[in-house]
This record gives C-alpha cells, sequence and structure tokens, in this order.
C-alpha cells in the first residue's frame, strides 16, 4: 500500500483497553483495520489499579469472552493472583478478580495485537478527523499523514487534552506522564461535539522491600482453579498475595492539616470527579467519623517491585504524600517509587451516542471507553469491544448489535451512557442491572456465545463445544425434573446426613434440590445421572433449579420490557410535533433521540403517560392501520 | 403485544345503584374466578354470557357483593381482550372493597383512560380517534397526579418516606456488600434484614388499617358547613350522614369545635365539616370553634352555607357571605316548616350566582334536592367527574397490599437461608411499591444513597 494514501475498513484511534478490543475485532471481523497510538510501549497500559474484575467489572469480562474479545484471556495469563468474590452470596453477584502482573498483560495483548491478521498496529498521533458532509472518512496525524477509512474508532481515554495535577503543579500530559492529545480535543469541538470535563486519579506506587509486611494482612489468592475465559484450561501457578493494611489517625491529621494545598479543595481542579473512585483527601474529608479506611498493597507484577498503595489515591504534594504513606502501618520506611496524581481530561457527553456507539453528530464515527465519561479499563474495554464490532458492521452494511439490559452488564453499560448520560465518571456496579439474576457472572457464556458466533467471533470449535454443555445442561434439568426419588433407605439416610426432613412420598428431583440444605452433590448419590457432568454444568443445573423462582419472575419482567422493545421509534422523529406530550418528554426525546419506547421510558422525565401517547402515536402511524 | 390485566371502576360515580367494575386482559377470567362464587367456573361459561354469584374475599371467605357478571371473550370486546365486568349493588364502599378484591388477585389498577388505550391500540377505535385518546391520557393523568399528591400529602407521605427510608438504607447496606465484597463493611445479618423488614411491615399494617377504617379512602371533597348558631349545621350533618353525629340543641353556640364526617353523596365521597357557627362571641370556648370554623372555610372544596328561613338575613351572614361568594357555594335555606322571614328575594339578588336550595331538616325536605345540587357542583366546578379521588386510593392501597406482600416474601427468602441478593430482590420491590404511591421510583437514588452512607473507593 502507498505509504502516503493508505485506505482501510475501519481505524481505531488509541490502544488502550477500549482500543485494542476494537481493532482486534474489527480485524478478526474480517475488516482491514488499522489501530494508531500515541505510544507502542503502552499498548493495553494499566494506569490505575494493577486489578481487573470484581462485581460488575468482572461480569463484563466474561461477557467480553464470551462474544470473542480479548481480555479475559490476556488476564488468565497474565495474573498474579486470582479470587472469586462473593463466595458467601447468591450466584449472581459472585464475580472474579485478578491481580494482573500489569507489564506482561501490556507485553500479551501487544503481542496479540501484532500476530492478529487485518491488523495494523501503528504508533502515530492524530490530530484531526477527516470529515465531509457529517460524514468521516479517515484521521489526520501530527506528522501530517492522512489515513482513509469507512469508519473511526475512537479510544482515547483519558488523553484528551490531559492535565495532571499533583499539589501546585500542573502540567499537560496524559496518564503516566504520556503525551496528551489536544489538537485532537479541539477538533472535535469545532465539529460540535459537547465536551465536559473529568477528573480521576491514582495512588502512589512504594518500594516493596521497603514495606514491613509483618504488619499487614495477608490476602492470598484462591486454590481452586478459575478463570475469567470460558477457552482457559490450564491455571497460573504461583500466585502471590496481596496485603491489607489501613490509614490511621494520624494519616487523617496530615491530610487535614494539608488541605489548603491538596488541588481537590484549593480549587486547582475543575473537572468532575467521582464518587466511584475518591481521593484519600475526599474521603477523610467527606466521612469524617470514619478512624480509618482500608489500604490494600498489590504487586504490580512479577518482575517489579512496584507496589500499588490501593486506597490512597491522591494529588497532594509529593513531600505530604510521603507524610501520609509513611503513617501507615507497615508502610513506616516506605519508599515512594512514583507518586499518586490527579488527572483531568475532556470527555464526549455520551447522549451524543447512539447505542450503537456511533455519534449522532457524524456518521461513521464511533466512540468507546473513558472517552464516553466511564471509569475502568473492564466498562472501556465491553465498550471497545460493541464500537468494533459495529464498526466492522457498518463497513459490512450489517445492522448494529445492541445488547439489551436483559443480555449483559455491557448492555446496561451502554444504555445508561446513551439513555441518561454521566455527569461523572460511570462505573459500573450490579445494582445498575435490573435484571440481576439473569446477568451472572456464570452464564455469560450462555447468554452471549451465539451472539458471538453470528457475529463471527467465536470459533466454530468453541461454538460447538458450547452447544453440548448447552445441551447436557438441558438434558440433566429435564430428567431431575422428571425423576423422582423415593422414600427408601438410602435416600432418607442422605437426607437426614444433610439434615432435612424425610420424604414421604416420592419427589422430583428437582424439588428436592431446591430445599437449601442439599446441593447437587447429594442429589447424585440420590439418583446419579447417567453419565457423570462436568463441573460447569453441575453448576448450572444447581443454580437454574435452586433459584427458579427468582428467576422465572425476573424473565416475566423482561418479556414485558422486550415488547416495549419491539415498538421502534424512528431516530428523526419530530418530537415537536406529537401533540400531548409534556414540554419537558418533548425536549428530553429530541435530544436523546431513542430507537424504542423502552428505551425512551427509560430517560428520566418521560412519564408513563408521555409513554402511552408515544404508543398511540406509533399506532396512528402504523401503516397496516392505515390502509385499513 | 404482551399485557397484563387490569381492572378499574367503569361507571361514573354519582349514579345510584349499580357499580360496574371492567376487568381486561389474558388474566381477565382467571382473575375474575378467584374471587367469585357461582353455580359456574367463569372460565367454563360462554362468551357474551351474564351470570349471577357472589364476589368473595378468598381469604376470609366474606361474602362482599351479590352481583351479575358478564364473561366477553377477546376479540369481540371493546378491548379486544378477554373483557369481564361485575355489576355490583351494594354501593359505593361495597364497589371498593370488590374492586380490591380483584386487585390483591392478579388485576392490577388501570391507568387513567388504559382501557381505551388498550381499545385503540389493538385496532377497536379508528385512526382519527387517536388525538382523542391522547387528550384523554394527558388531562386524566395530570389530574390523576394532581389529586393523588395532594391526598398522599402531609402525614401519609411523610410517613411512607419514613418506611423508604429504612428500605433504601437496609438496600444500600446490602448493595454494599456486593459491590465492594472487601470493603470494611458488616456483612448484612439475616437477623438485621428480618427486623427492618418487619418494622417496615408494621408500618405499612397501620397505613393499611387506616385505609380499610376508611381514614385515607374516605378523604373526599372538602366541604364544609358555615352559617350563623343555631341554623340548623349540625342537624343538616346529622341528616347527611344519617347519623347523629353532632349534637343539635336548640341553644345557639352549641358546637364548639370542627366536627369531620365521611359520606358518600351518590357515589362521590364527601369529608363533611360542621363548624362552630360564625359570630363575634365573648366565650373563649366558643371563639376558638369560630377560629377554627374560618380556618375550615378557607381549606374547602365546597362550602355548605346554612341560612334560617324564620330568621331575617344578619349583617354577620352577609359579611361571611360577602367573604366566601367567590367560593364553590351552595345557599341551604333551612328550617323551610317554619313561617318565612327571611327575604329569599334579595338573597338571589345579591348573590345570583350561588345555587339556592331549600330544606328543611325537621320534616326530612329538600335533601334530595340539596344532594343533586352537591352532585352538579361537584361536577361542574372545580372537581370534575371523574372517580379519580377513589381511584387514587384504591391504587395506594392496591400499592400497600403489594409492598407489604414483597416484605413477607422477603422474610420467607431470609427463614429459607437465600442468599442476601435474592433478599434484595424482595425489599428493592417493596421499595419501588411504596415509591410509586409518593410518585417517586428513581433507581438512581439508590446508588445516591450507597455513596452518602458509606465510604467507597479505590
Ligand atoms: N323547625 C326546624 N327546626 C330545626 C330544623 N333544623 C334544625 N332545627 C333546630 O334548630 C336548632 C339548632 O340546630 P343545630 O343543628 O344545633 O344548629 P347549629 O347550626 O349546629 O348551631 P350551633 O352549633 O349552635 O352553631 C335545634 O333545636 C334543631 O332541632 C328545621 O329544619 N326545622
Ligand atoms: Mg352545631
Amino acid at each position: 500500500m502507498d505509504q502516503q494514501t493508505e485506505h482501510y475498513d475501519v481505524i481505531v484511534v488509541g490502544a488502550g483497553h477500549a482500543g485494542v478490543e476494537a481493532a482486534l475485532a474489527a480485524a478478526r471481523m474480517g475488516c482491514q483495520t488499522l489501530c494508531l497510538t500515541l505510544n507502542l510501549d503502552t499498548v493495553a497500559l494499566m494506569p490505575c489499579n494493577p486489578s481487573i474484575g470484581g462485581p460488575a467489572k468482572g461480569h463484563v469480562v466474561r461477557e467480553i469472552d464470551a462474544l470473542g474479545g480479548e481480555m479475559a484471556k490476556t488476564i488468565d495469563k497474565t495474573y498474579i493472583q486470582i479470587r472469586m468474590l462473593n463466595t458467601g452470596k447468591g450466584p449472581a453477584v459472585q464475580a472474579l478478580r485478578a491481580q494482573a502482573d500489569k507489564w506482561l498483560y501490556q507485553q500479551t495483548m501487544k503481542e496479540t495485537l501484532e500476530n492478529t491478521p487485518n491488523l495494523t498496529l501503528r504508533q502515530a498521533m492524530v490530530e484531526a478527523l477527516v470529515v465531509e458532509d457529517g460524514v468521516c472518512k479517515g484521521v489526520i496525524t501530527r506528522t501530517g499523514q492522512t489515513f482513509y477509512s469507512k469508519t473511526v474508532v475512537l479510544t482515547t481515554g483519558t488523553y484528551l487534552r490531559g492535565k495532571i495535577i499533583l499539589g501546585e503543579l500542573e502540567y499537560e500530559s496524559g496518564p503516566n506522564n504520556q503525551q496528551p492529545a489536544i489538537g485532537l480535543s479541539e477538533n472535535l469541538q469545532k465539529l460540535g461535539f459537547k465536551l465536559v470535563r473529568f477528573k480521576t486519579g491514582t495512588t502512589p506506587r512504594v518500594h516493596s522491600d521497603s514495606i514491613d509486611y509483618s504488619k499487614t494482612e495477608i490476602q492470598p489468592g484462591d486454590e481452586e482453579f478459575r478463570a475469567f475465559s470460558y477457552e482457559t484450561t490450564e491455571r497460573n501457578p504461583n500466585q502471590l498475595p496481596c496485603w491489607l493494611t489501613y490509614t490511621t489517625e494520624e494519616t487523617h491529621k496530615i491530610i487535614m492539616d494539608n488541605l489548603h494545598r491538596a488541588p481537590m479543595y484549593t480549587g486547582a481542579i475543575k473537572g468532575t470527579g467521582t464518587r466511584y473512585c475518591p481521593s484519600i483527601e475526599d474521603k477523610v474529608v467527606r466521612f469524617s467519623d470514619r478512624p480509618r479506611h482500608q489500604i490494600f498493597l498489590e504487586p504490580e507484577g512479577r518482575h517489579t517491585k512496584e507496589v500499588y498503595v490501593q486506597g490512597l489515591s491522591t494529588s497532594m504534594p509529593e513531600e505530604i504524600q510521603i507524610k501520609m504513606v509513611r503513617s501507615v502501618p507497615g508502610l513506616e520506611k516506605a519508599r515512594i517509587m512514583r507518586p499518586g496524581y490527579a488527572i483531568e481530561y475532556d470527555v464526549i457527553v455520551p447522549d451524543q451516542l447512539w447505542p450503537s456507539l456511533e455519534t449522532k453528530l457524524v456518521a461513521n464515527l464511533f466512540t468507546a471507553g473513558q472517552i464516553n465519561g466511564t471509569s475502568g479499563y473492564e466498562e472501556a474495554a465491553g465498550q471497545g469491544l460493541m464500537a468494533g464490532i459495529n464498526a466492522a458492521r457498518k463497513v459490512q452494511g450489517k445492522d448494529p448489535i445492541i445488547l439489551d439490559r436483559s443480555q449483559a452488564y455491557i448492555g446496561v453499560l451502554i444504555d445508561d451512557l446513551v439513555t441518561k448520560g454521566t455527569n461523572e465518571p460511570y462505573r459500573l456496579l450490579t445494582s445498575r442491572a435490573e435484571y440481576r439474576l439473569l446477568l451472572r457472572h456464570d452464564n455469560a457464556d450462555l447468554r452471549l456465545t451465539e451472539l458471538g458466533y453470528e457475529i463471527g467471533l467465536i470459533s466454530e470449535e468453541r461454538y460447538q463445544r458450547f452447544k453440548r454443555k448447552k445441551r447436557m445442561i438441558e438434558e440433566e434439568l429435564k430428567r431431575l425434573k422428571e425423576e423422582k426419588a423415593r422414600p427408601d433407605e438410602t435416600t432418607q439416610a442422605i437426607l437426614k446426613e444433610a439434615g432435612t426432613a424425610p420424604i414421604n412420598n416420592a419427589v422430583s428431583l428437582a424439588v428436592l434440590l431446591r430445599r437449601p440444605e442439599l446441593s447437587y452433590a447429594h442429589i447424585e448419590r440420590i439418583s446419579p445421572p447417567p453419565e457423570p457432568l462436568p463441573r460447569e454444568v453441575i453448576e448450572q443445573v444447581e443454580i437454574q433449579i435452586k433459584y427458579e423462582g427468582y428467576i422465572e419472575k425476573q424473565i416475566q419482567q423482561v418479556e414485558r420490557m422486550k415488547s416495549l422493545q419491539s415498538k421502534k421509534l424512528s431516530p428523526d422523529l419530530d418530537y415537536h410535533s406529537i401533540k400531548g406530550l409534556s414540554y419537558e418528554a418533548r425536549e428530553k426525546l429530541s435530544k436523546v433521540r431513542p430507537l424504542n419506547i423502552a428505551q425512551a421510558s427509560r430517560i428520566s422525565g418521560v412519564s408513563p403517560a408521555d409513554i402511552s401517547i408515544l404508543l398511540i402515536y406509533l399506532e396512528q402511524m402504523n401503516p397496516a392501520r392505515k390502509n385499513a | 403485544m404482551q399485557q397484563d390485566t387490569i381492572a378499574a371502576i367503569a361507571t361514573p360515580p354519582g349514579e345510584a345503584g349499580i357499580a360496574v367494575i371492567r376487568i381486561s386482559g389474558p388474566e381477565a377470567i382467571a382473575v375474575a374466578d378467584r374471587v367469585y362464587q357461582g353455580k359456574n367456573r367463569l372460565k367454563d361459561v360462554d362468551s357474551h354470557t351474564i351470570h349471577y354469584g357472589y364476589i368473595v374475599d378468598p381469604t376470609s371467605g366474606e361474602r362482599l357483593d351479590e352481583v351479575l357478571v358478564t364473561v366477553m371473550k377477546a376479540p369481540r370486546t371493546y378491548t379486544r381482550e378477554d373483557v369481564v365486568e361485575v355489576n355490583c349493588h351494594g354501593g359505593l364502599v361495597v364497589v371498593k372493597r370488590v374492586l380490591q378484591a380483584l386487585l390483591n388477585h392478579g388485576a392490577r389498577l388501570a391507568e387513567p383512560g388504559e382501557f381505551t388505550k388498550r381499545a385503540f391500540l389493538n385496532g377497536r377505535l379508528d385512526l382519527s380517534q387517536a388525538e382523542a385518546v391522547m387528550d384523554l391520557i394527558r388531562s386524566k393523568t395530570d389530574r390523576a397526579r394532581q389529586i393523588a399528591l395532594r391526598q398522599v400529602e402531609g402525614r401519609l407521605s411523610k410517613r411512607i418516606g419514613e418506611l423508604r427510608q429504612i428500605l433504601i438504607e437496609t438496600l444500600a447496606h446490602i448493595e454494599v456488600t456486593i459491590d465492594y465484597p472487601e470493603h470494611d463493611v458488616e456483612e448484612v445479618t439475616q437477623a438485621l434484614l428480618r427486623e427492618k423488614c418487619k418494622q417496615v411491615q408494621a408500618g405499612i399494617d397501620e397505613l393499611l388499617k387506616y385505609a380499610e377504617e376508611g381514614k385515607i379512602l374516605r378523604e373526599g371533597v372538602k366541604t364544609a358547613i358555615i352559617g350563623l348558631p343555631n341554623v340548623g349545621k349540625s342537624s343538616l350533618l346529622n341528616a347527611l350522614v344519617r347519623e347523629n353525629r353532632a349534637i343539635v340543641t336548640d341553644i345557639p353556640g352549641t358546637t364548639r369545635d370542627v366536627i369531620e364526617e365521611y359520606v358518600n353523596i351518590r357515589g362521590i365521597p364527601l369529608q363533611l365539616i360542621d363548624t362552630a357557627g360564625i359570630r363575634q362571641t365573648e366565650d373563649e370556648v366558643e371563639r376558638i370553634g369560630v377560629e377554627r370554623s374560618r380556618q375550615a372555610l378557607a381549606e374547602a372544596d365546597l362550602i355548605l352555607f346554612v341560612l334560617n328561613q324564620a330568621e331575617p338575613l344578619r349583617d354577620d351572614e352577609v359579611a361571611l357571605l360577602e367573604q366566601v361568594k367567590e367560593m364553590n357555594v351552595i345557599l341551604v335555606i333551612n328550617k323551610a316548616d317554619l313561617e318565612p322571614v327571611l327575604d329569599i328575594d334579595e338573597v338571589r339578588k345579591r348573590y345570583p350566582q350561588l345555587p339556592l336550595v331549600h330544606i328543611s331538616v325537621k320534616e326530612e325536605r329538600g335533601l334530595d334536592q340539596l344532594e343533586e345540587q352537591i352532585v352538579e357542583q361537584v361536577f361542574s366546578g372545580q372537581m370534575d367527574g371523574d372517580d379519580l379521588t377513589y381511584v387514587s386510593n384504591s391504587r395506594h392501597i392496591a400499592l400497600l397490599h403489594e409492598a407489604r406482600q414483597a416484605l413477607e416474601d422477603a422474610l420467607k427468602a431470609i427463614e429459607a437461608g437465600w442468599p442476601v441478593d435474592m433478599v434484595q430482590i424482595d425489599i428493592q420491590r417493596a421499595w419501588e411499591r411504596l415509591g410509586e404511591i409518593v410518585g417517586d421510583t428513581v433507581s438512581e437514588t439508590l446508588i445516591d444513597q450507597l455513596f452518602a452512607q458509606f465510604c467507597l473507593g479505590k
């Protein structure tokens, strides 16, 4: 190809967690894809905490995997510790979290990109978009090169007009002293995008040898086999522990005595901060009655001495940071290797996007990740994957894939962003999902593999394996519902041993399994399946039977939502012409331009009466009805 | 389109005698069967047939009313869904209880205009009627919201707010342990959950008790009976409620305080307020009564201004009339059995816009006309002829029941040892139902609560 005027199908700007997923998805879907990054050494950089997963976020990683994305596989290869959280709670909220070897993670991800056919990875700073008649046709770099493409995905993270603030010091910078993207931000503004300023921050890193671990509590990884990806079969040996300690009254005093030097309080920081990852200054001020806050010490990798001090995100001057760190038990002699800092950056107000993540203003331009106002690697990756998929599908003339709220946390995330917007960095929480029980960590494959296969990101081999699993689950569910346990001696003995009442008549195995005292292991002894079942099949069968009542209720709610979702609204609908809508509803609907009634009903300010009126309006416009 | 089953009173209030409750939706017949007792199960009868039987409260077994039930199967119905109509005889209070029973057994109270909306959406009404349907929904909804809000103002909404606060704090506590499992917040114990659920449930029970005694249900059109002492105000109140509620004597100044009583006048719920006769007085107790009367006056939706036919028009009366003449007033000329002294023509001339009714409480004359006039006034005046007051009331009761049931489910789940995130589903439902009563169900508030209550983050 001619170096001066290269033509691609998809250009991805940025190679952070959103960018790499977008680029890999597009390339794997057969699109000639160019991925441009400011610095090739920071592909899939983790500028903040070295961990992936947790409730809701871990769910997203599983979903990414079920759809054929990369994050799960890469973290499985590179974790130094992995744990299942919420094991004492129900199946819906259990989730994995891993500590990453962040260097290895980056390296592994870069290697994957480099070895993916159709994918070109290059270092370049994008200064502007090529936009003609409201359609994006490519990008222009700082060195004056123009790359043309059919679609462009922007995943520029916190780089847009990034500014680092550290005590009295302020300078233009991307995260971790990377170059900021100034020109692009101005270009977006010129194109008419509404940008706002958000703020986030990170903690100091300290040298491992300077920590007195004896004063902290050890937090080991799980002994059991754990993996994010449904394809991972091998475990990562030799897990490293994390360590728990606490701030002290002394820490809080140092902070309070120096508040006048904290950028959060001097007014130096103008961006909207987050409740979801507040600085320690914030925590101490807002919760002044708490005597201490948790601090987790997390190794940043196997071949580094840097330790991330989780819980101590701060933008205090460095000298104060040293004092703060040293007031924490175990860190009395700690040597800071990198100070914490706050970073401000530009964000595209996400109600300027369609649910496909294409912008409303400029066709064929997609945005994903922190540029859309989210926080977190997982949220970024989930969006990146969807933006990559939809950018590729647009090239291929196919309809976008829009996950709905009953399908995936990724669906919840994107719907929240485009329907409600956000006025602070958005973090996923399981409580944001109204169908939490359906969106489980364990069943992400059952929810999404089929779709991943249709999209073309799941291999035939994996799909066949998935179908086998699904069939085994169905057969076993059927068996448990049909087969009966009889009140014979063996059965009664097993029941007694489990501490539950004996049975008087024959009852189905499913009914027995629903008893809280019983698990599949008991049922298996009462009446074994024709062939022993794999662990992941048993897990599904057990959950689906035990929680059937609750699951059924949520399915009914979903059906009601889906019937509203099937009522499509045209993006060009003139809401001001519909009589009877309230003023507020007209304004909001015109701005969000929802794609269906269900989405419309989630816009704040749109009342049930407005929805009724929209339904009648739709019926009125129904061509079948008109001709009748 | 997938629909749930809705029910509402279909006849406007004010029509004496029969009231019709309409049920529509896929479950209409099943829901009716749950409370109907007759020769046949309704599911077995032919479409478009009428059946005689009883509505029975399945929980208590009590017969609520003797009814005729019409069963109409889709699609030849008003909404093109299965429709059941229940014809009740027992007056408004009974009708309400019948509807309540239906709502407690699977139906949802219809939104304003919802039957018509369904009829339209299911292709039953003409396209040209679309605008009319939209108008109907808009106006009815706005009105319903207004009335609903007015009704939940004050004590009820404060109490519901308190109960919701308990629930949302509990929910936030549950959520924090789920979303921040490693955070040093205590796990929510079963004992704590049980305690909170029971506490809120007791609060709901108290509200339901009020409701069932009619204290919420009966809040209706505020109607003040005013006039000089001894004109027969208390007598009129007793006549309207058909029992001796207020003390009646021939001593002027008998009623010293405001007496409230609730009554249905031809289907319209009235909150009747008997007042101390308004006059200048030296008596301290009476003076306070007069003060209160003035206040009741200011809040009234409707005023029954009683004059004594056997007395001339007094200056005090003229002064009072001047004060209220812009309001919704009916002039009630009492003691029509006595020699006329009052110059009625003069009264008419001064206040031509005010309707005037002659009655004699003593001889029970003219009360019919007065009732008619009240209905007229309510329909044509500020208040429209809708049963919305009533609707929002029974909506509240249905929601209170649902919230209560949700907490019951939560308690069962706790007993059965279900994990906390399952119990959460039920508690959340209770919180949402209570929120619907006060018109607030935004789920963002949970997340706000979460971050206000706990110190979270990395
Ligand atoms: N003849 C006759 N007497 C009546 C009639 N209505 C009421 N009275 C009498 O009038 C007297 C006063 O009646 P109340 O009802 O106590 O009058 P009120 O307006 O409540 O008086 P206060 O409470 O003192 O302000 C009583 O003796 C009643 O029996 C009527 O229609 N005809
Ligand atoms: Mg009296």
